[in-house]
């Protein structure tokens, strides 16, 4: 396991309590495990998502996610209803350890209401909960 | 630290049996033929199963070799946490293998078969006065089906009054089958959290238990290896609203004869056998996950019931509320007379074992704690969970300390379980080991934590004493490889 400080955390990205990212693109929400909780898990082995269509509210389980060490469930950041689903995860579930912002991504889901973003914490203040 | 069980020794090689395998060859003769061949209709003909033609020598070598790749209880200590893994008396095997119970078979007529009728009848009332819940039914096949009729029984509750819930609150201190199993129940399952304490505040159950909620599946003593302090509150705030209380009964070896579950306030609570009461845990059964219930929930046990009328058993079906057959049978029975015979071997000193088996784990708490950080500093039940966060510091993490263990000469505690507890290590050493043997895990532990500031590599690389060293568990369970 890394330091916090050897860890990546970029600064477009919102983050949420349960170490989910969020990054918001044209009405568009792309969800994913932050860097962080990528490293905290291990080798991330299975991921379960969800279907395109299934609607959640904010903070309900939508997944998932299987590493050498446990099974950890995830929770969405905010409320809408899933647009899009990374199927590469399921052959190729060690994107979320190599690239958890980029090619490890999630979930796509169109938000309820995308003012829910701004609940959810910037790098800084992120930051600062993770070192407590 | 001198004299570790662990060291080295000649292990032998052994390939997989399709390489040894030589056309030909043969372990046994049928015995003559004395009726004509009979042609089989080819469209009935397939390919016959690949076997490797084997001398008898292959054979028994093959198997006696790999079996001393093995670690089990009988080899040394488990302490593997939250499974009970503890040595079971020989005697009971025994009274198993008799040949009037096990090879009784399960559609004998119950006049020729009172003596497995009076064991599973007996059994019953022992678990009910081990428990303190008055009525039992044997047949759920193993832990999970026991919590899946508890939950089944949850809904014929409710179903009785008319009503139909759809949650059920669930501790994150709970055994991890238990949401499962309520979700096969069609119930959603609500996670409570712990408090500081590591246990259950009534004032969060109450924030959470509503109408539409079913009840409450609680572990108690719960996988921190803690006693729920507030059951009896938390049972009160259920039952208020309706509710019911299962109690997972899986760490029962903590509380044998301490505890009367009813007094608790517990509805419905299984117990695992093969865990408790004398079955070797593990290799995947077979087990056996008996359903304690109070008076007011017994109709709806599973059927057929044993029932003694005078001095006769029978079996009885008439049963209107009942949820139905659980199992083909009347569950596992070779798993039923080991814990009959185990009850009756052990008589009054079941208490003693839970006793020992909560000092050992105090004991090891208590000469561990500084040398591995330990998030609840309280005393515990039958096992105590560490971390690895004083190791951190030297990049040594719960998975190279455990894998350490291996070469010393022990089983790794469980690890990375309870979920709540980032890193954990978790220790039940059961009350089979004498302190010798207690001993020697704590100074095996204490020597690994001086090697991982000393000379970490050491652990990163651990184990090489065994046959296998380090697995790839990674690629194990990316890409499978299931053929032999």
């Amino acid at each position: 396991m890394k330091e916090i400080s050897e860890l990546n955390f970029p600064d477009d990205l919102k983050y949420a309590g349960n170490h989910e990212w969020s990054k918001l693109d044209n009405d568009e929400v792309t969800i994913g495990i932050c860097d962080y909780a990528q490293d905290q898990l291990g080798d991330v082995v299975f991921v379960e998502l969800p279907q395109v269509g299934d609607t959640f509210d904010k903070g309900q389980e939508f997944g998932t996610v299987e590493s050498v060490k446990a099974v950890s469930e995830l929770f969405i950041p905010l409320s809408g209803e899933v647009t899009g689903v990374n199927e590469n995860l399921e052959d190729t579930p060690e994107l979320v350890n190599n690239e958890p912002y980029t090619g490890g991504w999630m979930i796509k889901i169109k938000p309820a209401d995308v003012s829910e973003m701004d609940g959810l914490m910037m790098k800084d203040a992120y930051l600062d909960m993770l070192k407590g | 630290m001198k004299n570790a069980v662990g060291t080295t020794g000649l292990i032998l090689n052994e390939p997989l049996l399709w390489k040894i395998g030589k056309k030909g060859r043969s372990g046994f003769s049928l015995p003559r033929r004395d009726i004509d061949l009979s042609p089989l209709d080819s469209a009935l003909e397939g390919q016959g199963p690949d076997f490797p033609d084997l001398s008898e020598v292959d054979v028994v070598r093959h198997y006696t070799r790999l079996s001393t790749w093995n670690f089990g209880v009988d080899t040394g200590m488990y302490p593997l946490g939250s499974c009970t893994m503890k040595y079971n008396p020989k005697t009971n095997e025994r009274q198993a293998s008799l040949p009037g119970l096990a090879q009784a078979h399960p559609l004998l007529p119950p006049q020729l078969a009172q003596g497995t009728l009076k064991i599973m009848y007996d059994l019953e009332r022992y678990l009910a006065e081990v428990t303190g819940l008055p009525a039992v039914t044997l047949q759920p096949a193993a832990g999970a089906q026991g919590e899946l009729t508890g939950m089944l029984i949850f809904y014929a509750f409710h179903k009785r009054k008319h009503q139909k819930r759809s949650k059920i609150l669930i501790p994150d201190t709970a055994h991890g089958t238990n949401p499962a199993s309520a979700a096969l129940c069609g119930y959603k399952s609500i996670p409570v959290n712990s408090n500081k304490e590591g246990i259950l505040d009534p004032e969060t159950v109450a924030g959470q238990m509503d109408e539409d909620t079913a009840g409450i599946m609680i572990t108690n003593p719960n996988t921190l290896g803690l006693f729920e302090d507030n059951i009896r509150q938390v049972a009160a705030i259920v039952h208020a609203k309706g509710g019911l209380v299962y109690a997972d009964g899986a760490n029962m070896n903590a509380v044998m004869g301490i505890v009367n579950m009813a007094d608790l306030g517990v509805d419905v609570l299984h117990l695992n056998l093969h865990k408790t009461f004398s079955t070797p845990h593990g290799g995947g059964g077979p087990g056996s996950g008996p359903v304690c219930v109070t008076r007011e929930i017994e109709p709806f046990l599973p059927v057929p019931r044993v029932i003694r009328h005078e001095d006769q058993y029978r079996l009885s079906d008439d049963r209107p509320e009942s949820i139905g057959k659980i199992h083909a049978f009347y569950g596992n029975f070779g798993i039923q007379i080991r814990a009959y015979a185990y009850i009756l071997s052990m008589g009054a000193d079941l208490k003693k074992a839970s006793q020992f088996a909560v000092l050992s784990a105090n004991y090891i708490k208590e000469r561990l704690k500084g040398v591995y950080h330990l998030p609840y500093d309280k005393p515990c039940m039958h096992e105590c969970v560490f971390t690895d966060k004083h190791q951190q510091q030297y990049k040594v993490t719960t998975l190279d300390i455990a894998k350490r263990l291996i070469d010393y000469g022990f089983h790794p505690p469980t690890i990375y379980f309870p979920l709540v507890v980032q890193g954990a290590i978790m220790v039940e050493p059961t009350e089979t080991e004498p302190k010798e043997n207690l001993d020697q895990l704590v100074d095996a532990l204490i020597s690994i934590a001086a090697e991982a500031a000393e000379k970490p590599e050491r652990l990163r690389k651990a184990p090489v004493n065994p046959k296998v060293r380090r697995l790839d568990e990674t690629t194990a369970a990316r890409k499978p490889c299931l053929a032999g």
